[in-house]
């Protein structure tokens, strides 16, 4: 019934590419994605043959009634992984995206892209700052926020009394849609983690806690390449973090279900890309030996963890962290690591940053590119990870409170360029990659909401 | 002209010295003149001994209090606070009031403690109404983590009996001397983790009480799963939080060195719980902080010349109530990752401009009120002169460590602040 489902949805979604007049865009897409997905798949075909390990394998009892009793603290184990390496990184990904050309493009039509220095070379549309302004109007000055009108210096009584008792009562009348205009303004922390469960429409059922728990025993039973490299990704990045170390466990338990959740497939008919595929074994080629590899057709790149590690500050319950980090997924994330023409995609994401930087911070800009140090080869893996690991917890769950509520991942375009800004000055002065690097390696002091409102509201346009 | 402070230390420690030295003092021998000395316990002892103590003169400082042991060694702090819970009772006074079952309402954080030898049997009766109970066995004079077991069975204590022939203990020595307490077993677990609370308190005077809380604080987890399972009570890595154990675990992590902010805590708490029963319970730390202090000001020599910054520990259960584990009048000041030789470095930056105002040479018959501008991280927890000169209708609470920022917090008590007028 899957199969039916998900090939009704491609129809629609190709028809709808076809009233949309993008076309030309789908075909770029999928020729670059496969492209790109040949290589994934390549690498990982490579890695598994080197290492003799079988891309999936089903475990010995024994060894499944150990993982049992091992599960809620796989952070202990302590599997050789010397020898794995993530199947790609940020800024491999990033090369695809430069290389990015339309064959199709005719000079004449936009002068002004001509004029584009960044390293995007695909003419998408993005907003400009006047745009910005009319769609995160909530941000304006003259609205209250969290993260700037629960400060310190403002009384309670001002803005978030009234915020919270708002949100309260969002809550108790269970309304989705109000949740979501509501969070525009930031949640307050004591009331985030229902307001997110209800704006993604998740209600912990008892057949959803069923359903994890299958995946938990889909992953005692069978072992997949993958899982090495999710231990990997983890012991790298959320293992180290400063925030993140203490909700080790959990990823496991998360990211591991994850990748063996076939309904995961189902975003793929909205999402340009395709789930990689694999061959049983001497079968290669033949289509109906074909599986998704990983099942859920989504193989982790270095620093994937860093999507589910802040969700732990919200939710402890393992099968509602699995279900809000599934839906978060399948709603924002699958699009800052996939090529596609959506106003939400990292390619748009990476031209919006570029092109506001070029537009409203042009010496900068230059200044940059000068030294060999574009921009987008140091926010890029800010905004691939929404900002996961850079910044602040507190500051990262406001920050995400807008993508929910705007349901749109351009903010984070426009705080990569605000950060920028901020850092103006500094930035200015130095004279390589390096220097500039250096400059925006720390994020963790930064306030967020202050830096959106002065980039959009007070800077002259 | 204004001489420059004259230093010494028995501590070697970079954050101590380096503080000293951005000051401009000088480094002196104890022999010389000095003016402010960071001293280890030990020395602290011998300055004020009866035998070879000598007499300080005004503009002389150190960093303890003569008889700090009463609120930092094991057994007189309970004995303190169990004096001090008595006496309150005997005055009718409501802070001594009772549940049904006759324990404190707001006097009961310390777990039920008794003294080995000298309470054995007390402890026996004790232990035989919940036989399933873990208690946990401590040296009096150690730190650290040394020395410290869990016991389950009273076989296991069998040498701390009075009665016992085979007891070899030296009598009456305070090196042999023990506490036993109950064993927090439902602490609560974060990540799955157990992990307690470090936070600093200095005390510029005890008479009146003026106490200082610093708002970094930290909470140290252990590297390995939390299991109350009795087949793991010998394994210190899941029960024992101090970093000296921690640090020879096979999962300790040189980066963060297992420690989260308070301020992390706070967010995690209010994400998960909710915001009323997390201020509670950080209102609660602060009530057990001033009431240990409460306890012992009258007993404490509150000598013009000290101040003090103690190391409280306290594990949070799963109820999500406090409780006051020991007082460290040494607390480390060895930095296991970077982010510590931070913290400690400011902490020991902000605890001097307090305790030697302007970086000045000190004239300790000064009133030890220093203005708000020096606190540095630190925020006023109780000022008994304040406290009293307010008059009981002000009702207002003191919000501290709610900071909502990464590791440089920020307190949200500069617009909002009022101080706790507990009476």
């Amino acid at each position: 019934m899957l199969q039916e489902e998900s090939d009704i949805s491609l129809i629609i979604a190709q028809i709808v590419q076809k009233l949309k007049g993008s076309n030309l865009y789908a075909q770029l897409e999928r020729q670059a994605w496969g492209s790109w997905e040949k290589r994934i798949l390549k690498s990982l075909n490579s890695m598994c043959t080197e290492l003799s390990i079988p891309l999936a394998r089903k475990r010995p009892v024994g060894e499944q009634k150990e993982l049992l009793n091992k599960w809620n603290e796989m952070g202990t184990d302590e599997p050789d992984l010397s020898l794995f390496r993530p199947v790609y990184a940020p800024k491999d990904f990033l090369e695809v995206l430069i290389n990015l050309r339309n064959p199709n493009y005719e000079n004449g039509d936009s002068l002004s892209f001509r004029t584009h220095l960044g390293l995007i070379q695909v003419p998408l549309k993005v907003k400009d700052i006047p745009e910005l302004k009319e769609c995160f109007v909530e941000l304006g000055l003259n609205t209250g926020q969290l993260g700037i009108d629960d400060s310190t210096q403002v009384p309670p009584e001002l803005f978030e009394n009234e915020h919270v008792r708002i949100g309260q009562k969002v809550l108790a009348e269970q309304d989705s849609a109000a949740a979501q205009q509501y969070i525009r303004q930031g949640s307050p922390t004591a009331l985030r983690a229902e307001l997110w469960a209800l704006i993604l429409n998740i209600s912990s059922q008892p057949e959803d806690i069923l359903y994890y728990e299958q995946l938990k025993t889909n992953v005692i039973q069978h072992d997949l390449l993958v899982d090495s490299l999710i231990y990997k990704d983890v012991k790298l990045t959320a293992s180290n973090d400063d925030y993140y170390f203490v909700f080790e466990d959990y990823l496991y338990q998360v990211l591991l279900c994850f990748s063996r959740d076939t309904s995961v497939l189902n975003h793929f008919a909205y999402n340009s890309a395709s789930p990689p595929k694999s061959y049983i074994r001497g079968k290669l080629g033949l289509e109906e030996y074909a599986v998704f590899y990983p099942p859920n057709g989504v193989i982790p790149f270095h620093g994937f963890s860093m999507y589910v590690a802040p969700l732990c500050f919200l939710y402890h319950e393992p099968s509602k962290l699995y279900q809000i980090f599934r839906e978060m997924y399948v709603r924002f994330f699958f699009r800052l690591h996939s090529i596609s023409s959506h106003p939400s995609g990292i390619v748009s994401l990476c031209l919006l940053f570029e092109t506001l930087l070029q537009t409203y911070l042009p010496q900068l800009f230059y200044h940059l590119r000068e030294i060999g140090a574009q921009p987008l080869r140091i926010s890029f893996k800010w905004m691939v990870r929404a900002f996961s690991g850079y910044l602040a917890t507190d500051q990262l769950l406001l920050l995400w409170d807008r993508i929910l509520g705007y349901n749109s991942l351009e903010i984070l375009a426009v705080l990569a360029a605000a950060v920028f800004a901020f850092r103006a000055v500094n930035l200015m002065e130095v004279t390589s990659l390096a220097a500039a690097e250096a400059v925006l390696a720390d994020l963790s002091t930064l306030k967020v909401m202050p830096l959106l409102q002065i980039f959009l509201f007070a800077t002259v346009t | 002209m204004a001489g420059k402070v004259k230093w010494v230390t028995d501590i070697e420690k970079s954050v101590l010295i380096n503080n000293f030295e951005k000051r401009g003092w000088v480094q002196v021998t104890e022999n010389e003149d000095w003016n402010f000395y960071w001293m280890s316990v030990q020395t602290i002892r011998n300055v004020f001994s009866v035998e070879t103590g000598y007499r300080l003169s005004d503009d002389q400082i150190v960093n303890h209090f003569p008889n700090h042991y009463e609120l930092t060694r094991k057994d007189l702090m309970v004995k303190n606070i169990k004096r001090y819970r008595k006496e309150l009772e005997k005055e009718g006074s409501p802070l001594a009031e009772k549940d049904e079952n006759g324990k404190y309402l707001y006097l009961d954080f310390v777990p039920v403690t008794y003294m080995l030898p000298a309470d054995y049997n007390l402890f026996v009766e004790e232990f035989r109404k919940s036989p399933s109970s873990t208690w946990i066995m401590k040296p009096c004079g150690k730190a650290q983590g040394k020395g410290i077991f869990l016991i389950n069975k009273l076989s296991q204590i069998k040498k701390w009996s009075r009665d016992s022939k085979t007891s070899s203990f030296v009598s009456q020595s305070t090196k042999e001397a023990y506490v036993i307490s109950l064993y927090i077993n439902n602490p609560l677990l974060i990540g799955g983790r157990k992990f307690d609370l470090r936070l600093y308190v200095l005390v510029s005077t005890y008479r009146p009480l003026r106490c200082y809380m610093y708002k970094l604080g930290f909470c140290r987890f252990c590297t390995v799963k939390y299991t109350p399972s009795t087949s793991e009570l010998d394994n210190m890595f899941v029960h024992l939080t101090n970093v000296a154990i921690q640090k020879h675990g096979e999962d300790y992590n040189h980066i963060h060195g297992g420690k989260w902010t308070v301020s992390n805590l706070r967010l995690y708490l209010e994400s998960t719980r909710g915001r009323e029963v997390t201020s509670k319970l950080f209102d609660e730390i602060h009530w057990i902080i001033v009431q240990s202090l409460k306890a012992v000001a009258p007993v404490m020599n509150n000598d013009k010349h000290c101040f003090e910054c103690y190391g409280y520990d306290i594990i949070i259960d799963d109820k999500l109530k406090p409780w006051l584990i020991e007082v460290n009048a040494s607390p480390s000041l060895t930095s296991s990752t970077a982010n510590d030789r931070i913290l400690k470095y400011n902490l020991i930056n902000d605890t001097l401009n307090i305790a030697v105002p302007n970086g000045e040479i000190p004239d300790c018959k000064w009133n030890k009120s220093p203005p708000k501008e020096v606190l540095g991280n630190y925020e006023i927890l109780y000022d008994e002169e304040l406290a009293q000169g307010d008059g009981a209708d002000r009702e207002l609470r003191s919000r501290s460590g709610q900071s909502l920022g990464p590791k440089a917090g920020r307190s949200r008590d500069s617009g909002r602040t009022v101080l706790t007028t507990w009476k």
